[in-house]
């Protein structure tokens, strides 16, 4: 009956406005996929995009018992505490330099993996090291970070019983403020640096043999092949994946930091993330907290356009 | 490619296998350390300090891991999650993608661009539990599964997996009659089977790691999951200070219980990593370039 009514509809005002009346018609055709989406578009409005909206009370002084509605608006004053409070400016330093550790130590290894691991011609060699090599990445941080007390603790670990067999003094790793940005950097190449290879290998998989065969007719060796030909073969993969994890400038991993914590290491090992989750959830600085997760979204939004601009400038595709 | 005879190239194959050999190693002796720790007396363990086979058996560590039901307990919530969250993910994500990757559909650039936006900017930590806590689900396993039901990273593999399949067997399929949740459970999902045991395995292996969202959700330590179970027994353990959350009488447990709770929580990994290895390399490709 409602669809007849619509159909007559349809041809009474096909003449005017007929670009609506397809639409429409196409809008019901689709009604199951649409149907399809509602569970997912769902799923994304609430967990991903009212938390954006739940920002707002980064800008209220927020009580949980009168919600967003009744809490007072306070603007920019927990961003103004952000730049004057001094623990606020020690954990953006602490963030800042565990991602530029990232970025020089972690970053380049599974692009020269990948190279070294395209050298080897015996394929039994080859897949036997990256089942091996993948391993790591599957097993949570707790797993990982747990495994590395075992063997680094001073009290029977292996890595301190080698360092007394050397004649060497023990070190508390797990203690020592000294030791927390290696032993968290050497846990993130340990655990990703294989995995990382996987997409630098399908770019040089797809290099024409050809380049290399007439490489070879002008005499380059195996080290200017690599140079001359894999490498610029896979510019744009490494230009594309810099620029991801430029954005994710302060994703440092929340729950690796959080599981390296103690209060030894505090005034090292203390990044937003965890200042965030401490302040926030414990302390219940609901506001504050929010204001410093905020500013780390942004940052890392603005970042990402910013080294996406970039790329494109220099004749990259981008991300986007 | 041509077997490279000449002195540098040879010296450079073998430096290049050498270094390679070592990263292998590198990679992996950590974990047989810790299996082998784990099958042993903590006598032994105590005099080797590094061993790769047990010279002595013994299943000690593993009979007081489970001599107290907290393990099994924890054990069996991981996994009641694990499977329970993997097919509720791999519903959700297959019904989006499928709906996404269909070109005649209105208004999915906009909706594509909503989700890939939640990649680059989210709401955080604060924001997400208030939503969370709003909902009611504190302290259930389903805020273990369904604030994270949906990977925008799979999501958008799925699809472009889905839209490499012909459109002719879509057309085809609808001029017999089908509708379309049967072009996608008849047709698009049997043909997918490659993509959606990747997928699966990839959400089974994030719910068996869930850790952030039950510290974040789970009050009642009756429910914690393995890992957060692992992070009180050997982190907490390890003489550091955290200890208010731990029973300060207890004293630390032996090197050997330590590895032994590491092997128990790791395991089912190290059992589905045959079958995922097979196939994560090129869904890990798929999705993770073109948008």
């Amino acid at each position: 009956m409602q669809e007849a009514h619509q159909e007559n509809a349809v041809q009474l005002v096909r003449v005017p406005q007929p670009r609506t009346s397809e639409l429409k018609k196409r809008l019901w055709k689709n009604k199951w996929l649409y149907v399809m989406l509602l569970p997912g578009v769902l799923f994304f409005i609430i967990f991903k995009y009212i938390p954006m909206f739940g920002l707002a009370i980064a800008f209220q002084d927020y009580k949980p018992f009168k919600g967003i509605g009744g809490s007072e608006w306070v603007g920019f004053k927990h961003f103004e505490r952000l730049f004057t409070e001094p623990d606020f400016l020690n954990i953006l330093t602490n963030t800042l330099l565990l991602f530029g550790m990232n970025l020089l130590f972690y970053f380049p290894i599974p692009i020269l993996l990948a190279l070294m691991l395209n050298e080897v011609r015996f394929s039994f060699f080859k897949r036997t090291f990256q089942t091996l090599v993948y391993l790591p990445h599957f097993m949570s941080w707790v797993i990982i970070v747990s495994i590395s007390f075992v063997m680094l603790t001073s009290d029977g670990g292996i890595v301190n019983e080698l360092l007394e067999y050397f004649g060497f003094e023990k070190v508390n790793f797990l203690l020592s403020p000294e030791w927390f940005r290696p032993t968290y950097i050497i846990q993130v190449i340990w655990r990703e640096a294989g995995w990382g290879t996987i997409i630098y290998l399908a770019a040089i998989a797809s290099v024409d043999p050809g380049l290399y065969e007439a490489a070879r007719m002008d005499g380059a060796g195996r080290l200017r092949q690599v140079w001359h030909i894999t490498l610029p073969a896979i510019r744009s993969v490494i230009i594309i994946l810099l620029i991801l994890k430029i954005g994710d400038v302060l994703e440092l991993g929340f729950e690796h930091v959080y599981l390296l914590l103690n209060s030894m290491n505090r005034e090292v090992a203390e990044i937003i993330d965890t200042y965030v989750y401490t302040a926030g959830l414990r302390q219940g600085k609901f506001s504050y907290s929010t204001a410093i997760g905020f500013f780390k979204s942004f940052i890392g939004l603005v970042l990402v356009i910013t080294a996406n601009r970039l790329a494109k400038k220099m004749g990259e595709e981008g991300i986007y | 490619m041509v077997e490279d005879k000449t002195f540098s190239g040879r010296l450079f194959s073998i430096v290049n296998f050498t270094l390679l050999a070592i990263i292998a190693l590198v990679t992996v002796l950590p974990f047989l350390h810790v299996v082998a720790g784990s099958f042993t007396t903590s006598a032994e363990m105590a005099m080797k300090k590094f061993i790769l086979v047990p010279t002595i058996w013994s299943f000690d560590a593993y009979k007081f891991i489970f001599s107290t039901n907290t393990i099994f307990r924890a054990m069996t919530v991981s996994t009641g999650v694990t499977i329970v969250g993997t097919l509720f993910s791999m519903f959700t994500t297959a019904l989006m993608a499928y709906g996404l990757s269909r070109r005649d559909l209105d208004g999915r650039k906009g909706i594509m661009f909503l989700v890939v936006f939640t990649m680059l900017f989210s709401g955080g930590l604060i924001p997400t539990f208030l939503v969370v806590r709003e909902m009611g689900l504190i302290d259930s396993y389903a805020a273990l599964i369904i604030p994270s039901a949906i990977s925008a990273f799979n999501l958008i593999i799925l699809k472009n997996f889905f839209q490499n399949i012909p459109e002719g067997l879509e057309e085809s399929a609808k001029i017999d009659g089908c509708n379309d949740f049967g072009i996608l459970f008849r047709i698009v999902l049997p043909l997918s089977m490659p993509a959606i045991a990747t997928i699966s395995l990839f959400y089974a292996v994030t719910y068996w790691n869930t850790y952030l969202s039950a510290i974040l959700y789970l009050d009642d330590s009756a429910k914690w999951p393995i890992q957060v179970l692992l992070r009180q027994i050997v982190v907490l353990a390890s003489g550091l200070d955290y200890s208010s959350d731990l029973d300060a009488a207890v004293p630390p447990p032996d090197q050997t219980v330590k590895m032994a709770v590491i092997v128990v929580a790791t395991l089912p990994i190290l059992i589905v990593y045959p079958f995922l290895q097979k196939h994560f390399a090129k869904g890990a490709m798929l999705g993770s370039i073109k948008g």
